[in-house]
């Protein structure tokens, strides 16, 4: 016992049947430990690797956190398909199956309390982006032209040229403005459509591997059936979104897009437009951001939000 | 289920990715981010704050172009 534990991936209701061909972390199979009405899917790992001292390093490995990773996701993936689930946080490592069936009684009613808020709705991630780069060469529509140049449309080209040269020394700060209030109203435009919304941080550019700035990294719970409509709004706001703002090649085409994108999102989220940004959809997810709930194991009672 | 599956093969149709190939950094905002956390009496949960600062010091530096010697890698995005 002291050499292996037991890895911890999602808890669902005893009623769905997952597959469990699954294999999980290490390529290890993946099992299912039943108590009452509740069911947690986990597989064994060696605490020669998932003990707090050799984890401390192997987190510094990037290969090693992308597996974890990954095979974590499968797993969580293959459950949820089967039924409500609750994600359980990235390496939860318990020492025996007695433990987590203790959890199950114990934190029974939160847990009931997390699946029937999931249940029946996925979660979809929104990103946006802005490039800082068209703040400095912003041509007829850019936001930094429009407050400064309204009205000038018919000057002389060459005094808009200078009014331009003028608006673009404080056109940055400007985007970056503009692209901030744009972002909350998408935000604010998509929580209308979704059950719940959170913004997780910005990504580093570094590990996103785009130089834009990310204004937006949202999460969004979506009942099942309103998923065509979330999806449409937002193509909606990727399509107006690409023809705001500077230049018309902003790379943001994304072929045809779903046919719906022109459906009932457009009037309301045609407006929030102010700015060129690149829209993101990504999903959908099982319900990894609205499950972020804190539950105690030893003593007291009542730990779910 | 109907719609996402549909909604799922709409995506892969416009070229967004299959979910073997979702970003790890998408994956990684979502596992670190979310989930259940249980404390108390396990072996061991990455919810210890300073684990989930090591890995991301870690990504950030392996992403990072081998003869680039930046030292200081931070959570917090750059460009703010």
């Amino acid at each position: 016992m002291a050499d292996s534990g037991i890895y911890l991936y999602a808890v669902t209701s005893e009623a769905g049947e997952a597959c469990l061909r699954l294999r999980g972390v290490l390529d290890a199979p993946v099992r299912k430990i039943s108590r009452g009405d509740l069911a947690a899917y986990v597989s064994t790992v060696p605490l020669d690797q998932f003990g707090e001292e050799p984890l401390g390093h192997l987190l510094e490995d990037l290969d090693w956190v992308g597996e974890v990773a990954r095979a974590h996701h499968r797993v969580v993936e293959g459950v949820a398909e089967a039924g409500p689930t609750a994600p359980v946080r990235l390496v939860t490592v318990y020492s025996d199956e007695e433990q987590i069936r203790a959890l199950l009684a114990r934190r029974h009613d939160d847990f009931l309390a997390v699946l029937s808020r999931v249940a029946g709705r996925r979660e979809w991630g929104v990103k946006a982006y802005v490039d800082p780069e068209s703040a400095s060469h912003a041509g007829p529509g850019g936001a930094a032209e429009r407050e400064t140049s309204v009205g000038q449309r018919a000057a002389r080209p060459g005094t808009a040229y200078l009014q331009r040269r003028k608006a673009n020394l404080r056109s940055r700060e400007d985007l970056w403005r503009h692209a901030v209030a744009c972002a909350e109203r998408l935000h604010a435009a998509l929580g209308e459509i979704a059950v719940a919304g959170r913004r997780h941080r910005p990504q580093d550019p570094q590990l996103s591997g785009r130089k834009e700035w990310m204004v937006l990294n949202g999460a969004y719970l979506v009942e099942e059936e309103r998923s065509t409509e979330f999806a449409a709004a937002v193509a909606a706001f990727r399509e107006a979104a690409a023809g705001a703002g500077p230049g018309t090649g902003t790379g943001t085409e994304t072929g045809p897009g779903p046919g719906a994108g022109h459906g009932a999102g457009m009037g309301v989220l045609g407006e929030v437009m102010d700015v060129a940004m690149d829209v993101e959809l990504t999903g959908p997810w099982a319900p990894y951001s609205f499950t972020a709930v804190e539950l105690e194991t030893g003593g007291r009672e009542g730990g779910a939000r | 289920m109907t719609p996402d599956i549909r909604r799922g093969a709409a995506l892969a149709e416009e070229g967004r990715l299959p979910p073997e190939r979702i970003a790890l950094v998408d994956l990684l905002d979502r596992l670190l981010a979310g989930g259940v956390v249980v404390t108390g009496e396990l072996v061991l949960s990455i919810a210890d704050i300073e684990l989930v600062r090591i890995s991301l010091r870690a990504l950030i530096a392996s992403v990072r172009a081998p003869d680039e010697t930046e030292t200081e890698a931070d959570y917090e995005p750059s460009w703010r």
